[in-house]
């Protein structure tokens, strides 16, 4: 069993975004970069699979040189090996082709991804790579079970969920509770400091949908407080000055 | 050239953010100045039903009424909709952003050579370029993103634009479509949903319990308040970490993200995490007996006090109002 986990190098979720150039760069001042957490859940899912099957599990970054020390902890926390497409990753489609032609020639048997990266929130990276591939793609995927070659999933939908039954190859976009986030420890550690990392360059560069500026939602005015023996003046509140009831 | 809107539908009704969906491609037609829309819709659904959809903007409805794709299918849907466009010869799909809009999107984009950009909040921009304005870092910014394939999707977040509800009638038309056995091969083998409630991610209003509830025998409370608002319950993560509630109702930046008119958390001390989730809102109200909560800080309206004596009455006072 071959398992790919493909991780973001994202901003931790307590940063405060902010952007320079005139808007049109992220700006890394102060913050710190983490493995996105949905797939922090994949890569714990796929650690646990690799140890169930006894298979081999490859992390996989499409980012530059910096994100080298998130892939390292997917290292620490249980990945045999890691792979870094050594480029920007410029927009989804760019980064589905990176991830498809890694996918195709290690030829992988699930590939886990994230439900969505908490940077640019696509949720579309695992179908593209679906497509791409000509494999079936599921997310938000909440349960996951192997039985042969058969997937038992648990998919969230809006209210409620389902459960889903397909055969191998496929992908999965990862949410909780498929697993719990797992912590690196000493050992672990150690051992990802020697655990091979190999850089490839990007085999396209097509893109079809890239960020040109950003911008930074109006700030929020102060609160207005209502005295809690004064309920219905809330009411009255949100129905005329707010017009919300 | 058309519009395509792709609509969902659950237990034969079209879900309020596709009528959204179609509202903002009306929009987007108007503005544009060429084409009309045309909405695909998939499974058994009525032809009242599916008439319906021209009120949002639609002019004409497809509908592949195989009832195989009842069932959200991602592989089978993603087909159906290409053929659909296709057929139409639309160079835009539109669709509101969902648990399987989102899959099915993604492999449109693949299949039909198309830009895709996700959480499209406002109408593009079209000098200089296709520029669609979209949400990122979890509500924390926003991105212009410039589409520069000539055939584009975009997934509409909620309240993008208000829903149209003057339209005339659609002229619904049956649309045969050719999906392969391989499209079917994954099995939706069970289906749970929670039915008689409003739907959390599509509410206009969302009531929220957090911790300092105590336990999920005081939800009685919230549920009372929300029912009394027509609203969808929620909560936070630690709260459905423990078991006290469903998973779908986890609200924030790993849970679900709402964007309802109406936002009362209570007893949630507005964590960054918490925050990220519900930052779209249109006014937010919270209930904490900490006036230092953080949450205060990202509130509209505020009551410092114990829920076990707030919450009771502001339901009174509503009913009082109703
Ligand atoms: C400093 C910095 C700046 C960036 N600026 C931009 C930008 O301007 N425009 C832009 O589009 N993107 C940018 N990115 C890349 C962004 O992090 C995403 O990789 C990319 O945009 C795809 O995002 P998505 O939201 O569509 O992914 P989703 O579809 O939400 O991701 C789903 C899953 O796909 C996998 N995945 C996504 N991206 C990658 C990746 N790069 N490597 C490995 N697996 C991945 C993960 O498992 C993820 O959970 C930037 C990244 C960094 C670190
Ligand atoms: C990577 C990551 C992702 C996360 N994602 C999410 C997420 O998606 N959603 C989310 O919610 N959290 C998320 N969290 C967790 C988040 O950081 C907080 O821990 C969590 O939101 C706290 O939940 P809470 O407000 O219910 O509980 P607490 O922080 O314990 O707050 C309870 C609040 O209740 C108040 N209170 C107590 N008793 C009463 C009373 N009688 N009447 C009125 N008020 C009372 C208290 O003053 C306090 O403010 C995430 C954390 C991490 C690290």
């Amino acid at each position: 069993m071959k398992i790919l986990v493909c991780i973001t190098h994202v901003p931790d979720t307590t940063s405060k975004i902010q952007f320079t150039a005139n808007n049109t760069k992220f700006d890394p001042t102060g913050v710190q970069f983490i493995i996105g957490p949905y797939d922090d859940y994949a890569l714990a899912r796929a650690v646990e699979l690799r140890d169930q099957t006894g298979g081999t599990l490859t992390a996989l970054n499409v980012g530059e040189a910096e994100t080298e020390p998130t892939l390292r902890k997917a290292l620490a926390i249980g990945a045999d090996d890691a792979i870094r497409v050594n480029s920007f990753p410029k927009d989804s489609f760019f980064v589905a082709k990176q991830i498809a032609q890694v996918a195709k020639e290690g030829s992988y048997d699930l590939i886990l991804m994230g439900r969505e990266s908490i940077d640019f929130n696509g949720g579309m990276v695992h179908g593209m790579v679906g497509e791409l591939l000509g494999m079936p793609s599921f997310s938000p995927v909440m349960k996951l079970e192997l039985e042969g070659t058969t997937v038992k999933m648990a998919r969230e939908i809006e209210g409620g969920k389902e459960q889903l039954e397909a055969q191998l190859p496929l992908i999965a976009g990862c949410q909780e509770p498929i697993a719990e986030w797992k912590i690196p420890n000493m050992r672990g550690i150690m051992s990802a400091r020697t655990k091979p990392l190999v850089v490839v360059e990007p085999t396209s560069q097509e893109t079809q949908a890239e960020a040109s500026s950003f911008q930074l939602p109006p700030a929020k005015g102060s609160v207005k407080l209502v005295d809690k023996d004064q309920v219905s003046e809330l009411v009255r509140l949100l129905k005329n000055e707010a017009k919300v009831l | 050239m058309s519009i395509l809107v792709y609509v969902e539908q659950a237990a034969g009704k079209i879900k309020k953010t596709s009528l959204e969906a179609v509202s903002y491609a009306f929009a987007l037609a108007q503005k544009t100045g060429e084409g009309s829309v045309v909405a695909i819709a998939l499974g058994t659904i009525d032809s009242q039903e599916l008439a319906s959809v021209g009120e949002a903007g639609a002019a004409k409805v497809l509908h592949a009424s195989d009832e195989r794709l009842n069932a959200g299918v991602i592989q089978a849907h993603a087909t159906a909709v290409a053929q659909a466009f296709q057929a139409v010869g639309a160079n835009t799909l539109i669709l509101a952003k969902s648990s399987l809009g989102d899959a099915v999107a993604a492999r449109l984009a693949i299949k039909l050579d198309a830009g895709l950009v996700s959480n499209v909040v406002e109408l593009p921009r079209l000098e200089g370029g296709f520029v669609v304005k979209r949400s990122i870092y979890t509500g924390k910014a926003f991105a212009d993103t410039t589409i520069t394939t000539s055939k584009k999707i975009l997934a509409i977040k909620k309240n993008a634009v208000d829903q149209k509800i003057d339209g005339a009638k659609a002229q619904v038309e049956e649309f045969a479509v050719t999906i392969s056995a391989t499209d079917f091969a994954s099995k939706i083998t069970a289906t749970e949903r929670a039915t008689g409630e409003v739907l959390l991610p599509e509410a206009d209003i969302v009531v929220s319990g957090g911790r300092g509830m105590k336990g999920p025998e005081n939800w009685g409370m919230i549920e009372e308040l929300a029912h009394t608002l027509g609203a969808a319950t929620g909560c936070s993560k630690p709260v459905s970490d423990i078991g006290w509630r469903p998973h779908h109702e986890h609200v924030g930046q790993t849970g679900v993200k709402v964007a309802p008119t109406l936002y009362i958390a209570v007893g949630i001390s507005g964590a960054i995490q918490h925050l990220a989730g519900v930052n779209s809102s249109k006014c937010i109200v919270v209930i904490n007996k900490d006036p230092e909560a953080p949450f205060f800080k990202a509130a509209d309206y505020g009551i410092v006090g114990d829920a076990f004596e707030v919450v009771p009455q502001l339901t009174a006072a509503l009913k009082a109002a109703q």
